[in-house]
């Protein structure tokens, strides 16, 4: 068997998780941004609302982030090793927030709903959807503005901290976590069984979007300078313009699902576009994986360790999708 | 504190953090589905209660495991970059096979959670069910990678690199069997008597509470035969262990001196300066018999290798005593358990049987807790057996006590946190009078209490 295409079907494995992690997993930390900025005479409804849509489905989603690293350490292995050395403080800092999370959600679904114990959690489940999506922004903007070098004979500030605070990964940062509020706002309109309650999320989703769309332009104006490699492929190479030409589409399409109150387009729109930002990201980048130098095949493990990881994923899907359709039938929103 | 040590201090600590979730994840489930299915035959509702009840425990427990489980998974690379770029291609396998377990197991706790009204009763089960097979399957699949970690297979050394690799022989690797076997049964142990701990100290306070009878008998159910197979794979995988690392057993044993005719030790306090043991028991002939079923075989002793290549003797020692001691403990009170039963006794009329429940209920986990200090310390200074040293594995980034102190701190902050929460929510005993009605006076055969 020729190796090539079992490199490209593993990277690929590895972006349709992430994608899947974005869209899934991305949106239930939507949510807590959600439940940290609810306002208004319906704030307690709209807190509601977005416990018992994520309740059922955090942890099946979560799993999604789990896959991408496996699927990094056995496919990948060099570079699952320079990416958790070069990022270990924001990657780091990330963990603590999805451990933060995590529980606090849980103990907050579990607690009793009295006193001001249920707030705390309440509270510090919001603040660590905030943070956390910033810093996993922040460990992919590193990557794309290629600084998740080998740490060599730097000082450490150059090596451990300087690459992850500049301009551009944080930047990313605030995209990662607006599009995950975008997607939570716009998969709330559909998930809202009254009218006023999904007005709400409406006006959220159109926020966010505006947001999510200057910042965007935002990063690619940084990015010029910052990471010119990130830039050209953007812009200039045609293959990936096709892929940004239907991601702008796609978030019209959302735009204006959402003006006309549509708001199952506006859902299938917005996780296009979301979907269409990583594939985007992937083809820019490739064929490196770990920027400036490090690319997916240089990476790669050995053709018959791809070849059972590929195979392995393939039957688990198998198994895995129906269960996840199970799951989201079962919890979906109630027709009528 | 040295980078290597904080590196180790932190795997350890957030392993031996998140093994306790690991382990009631993996048993809890099964209580939770044998309660369901008496509910459904029986339509007693306090089967229903207690699966209910379970069910919240195992919320709380998986959720955290969840989380400390992902902290793991990015562990590996943040302290260990140099392990996983020798291993990674080599035992990725059962890893990947493992997330697609986790997702099975996520995706029906979910809908075993959140669906008892909006499927059918069979299919709540059959949700239950999934999440108790794949909370086992899980838990052999990481237990594989670290199998291999002990026993390396499917690969050849060539100038350092790992070359002729195969994953599917790295999943073969010798020690899979015995140390699979051996998890799962402490799983099952130590969530069973866990629980049959708890339900027997509420009994100790009222003997007529029902939901507390039919919890401690579920309970048992599970932890009996468990806790009484544990010895017997015990003896497997020591046996194991002395063919494929003597050094390991060697400090397990505190054998100092290659011997034939080794004795056992019992108890003592090991001193690596002097090569002596202090204050032990020895049974003579025992271990060589133990380990290789004859009394004159030759066991290898710690001088068989330089002092750099060994683990540390006490705390390997220590712990190993400490499990077994704590597993003879858990077999003992199966075994009157079972007995009590088959002479279809009371339980809850033996105070003293009781007692010894609440205290096995923590035991399982220290002694599982025990068990893994023995195959992680005992396989040092290695961390892939022979081949990768934990020292060369490690991460360059400095200041690692930083990350360490901060774990730690989260850790034991989500420690009380949950423990708190597990008492307020969950383990303060429903009240309804209807579960009083069951107590069998002293002396009168038992119609109620404890079958099968």
């Amino acid at each position: 068997m020729a190796e090539w295409p079992l490199v490209e079907l593993t990277a690929a494995a590895m972006v349709v998780s992430m994608a899947a992690y974005v869209l899934f997993g991305g949106a239930d930390f939507g949510g807590g941004v959600w439940d940290l900025f609810a306002r208004g005479p319906r704030a307690a409804r709209q807190r509601a609302l977005i416990a018992d849509t994520i309740g059922p489905i955090w942890e099946a989603n979560h799993v999604w982030l789990i896959l991408v690293v496996v699927i990094l350490f056995t496919g990948f292995p060099i570079a699952y090793a320079r990416l958790s050395t070069a990022l270990h403080i924001p990657l780091t800092l990330m963990l603590i927030g999805i451990v933060l999370r995590g529980s606090a959600f849980t103990f907050r679904a579990y607690d009793s709903r009295a006193d001001d114990v249920q707030q705390r959690w309440s509270r510090l489940f919001a603040i660590s959807s905030l943070v956390t999506p910033v810093l996993l922004g922040i460990a992919a903007g590193t990557v794309v503005a290629g600084g998740a070098a080998p740490p060599g004979r730097l000082s450490f500030h150059a090596a451990y901290i300087a690459p992850w605070t500049a301009p551009l990964p944080i930047l990313v940062g605030l995209m990662t976590l607006t599009i995950f509020a975008f997607l939570a706002a716009v998969y709330l309109t559909v998930e809202a069984r009254e009218a006023d309650l999904a007005t709400d999320f409406r006006r959220r989703a159109i926020a966010s979007g505006i947001a999510l769309t200057l910042l965007a332009l935002a990063t690619l104006w940084v990015a010029r300078t910052a990471a010119p490699r990130l830039w050209e492929g953007l812009l200039l190479r045609p293959e990936t313009r096709l892929i940004h030409v239907a991601t702008a589409l796609s978030s019209l399409g959302a735009f204006g699902a959402l003006l006309g109150r549509r708001y199952r387009t506006a859902r299938t729109f917005a996780a296009l576009m979301a979907a269409l930002i990583i594939v985007g990201w992937a083809l820019v980048q490739y064929p490196y994986l770990v920027p400036p130098d490090l690319t997916v095949h240089e990476a790669a493990a050995p053709p018959i360790t791809l070849a059972l990881l590929v195979g392995a994923l393939g039957v688990g899907g198998v198994i895995l999708f129906p269960a996840l359709w199970y799951l989201y039938r079962v919890f979906g929103p109630r027709e009528g | 504190m040295s980078d290597l040590l904080a590196a180790r201090s932190q795997m350890a600590m957030s392993l031996a953090f998140h093994i306790i979730f690991a382990v009631i994840g993996i048993g809890m489930p099964v209580l939770m589905v044998l309660a369901e299915r008496r509910w459904q035959r029986t339509r007693e509702p306090v089967y229903l209660e207690l699966a209910k009840r379970w069910a919240k425990g195992t919320a709380i427990l998986f959720a955290v495991g969840a989380v400390s489980g992902t902290v793991l998974s990015f562990e590996l690379g943040l302290l260990w970059p140099g392990f996983m770029e020798f291993a990674g291609p080599i035992i990725g396998m059962p890893f990947s096979l493992e997330g697609f377990a986790f997702f099975m197991e996520a995706i029906f706790l979910g809908i075993y959670l959140y669906g008892w009204d909006r499927i059918s009763e069979k299919a709540h089960l059959r949700a239950g069910i999934l999440v108790a097979l794949s909370g086992v399957l899980s838990g052999i699949f990481v237990v594989i990678a670290n199998a291999w970690m002990n026993a390396p297979t499917g690969f050849t050394m060539v100038n350092g690199v790992p070359t002729d690799i195969n994953p599917l022989k790295a999943l073969q690797t010798p020690a899979a069997f015995s140390q699979t076997l051996h998890m799962t049964l402490a799983a099952f142990t130590s969530t069973g008597f866990g629980a049959a701990g708890v339900h027997a100290l509420m009994l100790l306070r009222d003997a007529t509470n029902r939901f507390h009878r039919r919890g401690l008998e579920i309970a048992l159910t599970l932890a009996i035969p468990a806790a009484l197979l544990q010895p017997l794979s015990g003896h497997h995988s020591a046996q194991h262990v002395a063919e494929h690392q003597p050094v390991k057993l060697a400090a397990m044993e505190a054998l100092f001196e290659t011997q034939a005719g080794a004795p056992l030790l019992i108890g003592g306090w090991p001193d690596e300066a002097t090569g002596t043991v202090r204050y032990g028991i020895e049974l003579p002939k025992v271990l060589s018999f133990m380990a290789f079923n004859d009394p004159t075989a030759v066991v290898r002793g710690l001088n068989e290798v330089p002092e750099a290549d060994r683990p540390n003797v006490l705390l390997t020692h220590l712990s190993f005593q400490l499990m077994v001691a704590l597993g003879s403990f858990m077999a003992l009170v199966a075994l009157v358990a079972l007995w009590r039963m088959w002479r279809r006794d009371d339980l809850t009329h033996h105070r003293w049987f009781l007692r010894a429940t609440v205290a096995a209920a923590p035991m399982g986990f220290i002694a599982t807790e025990a068990g893994w200090m023995v195959t992680e310390l005992g396989r040092q200074p290695w961390v892939v057996h022979g081949v990768l040293r934990t020292a060369d594995a490690v991460t360059p980034m400095p200041g690692l006590v930083v990350p360490f102190l901060a774990f730690t701190a989260l850790y034991i902050l989500l420690a009380i946190a949950t423990a708190w929460l597990l008492w307020r929510q969950i383990l303060m005993a429903p009240a309804e009078a209807e579960w009083h009605r069951v107590h069998v006076p002293r002396g009168r055969p038992v119609v109620e209490g404890v079958r099968g």
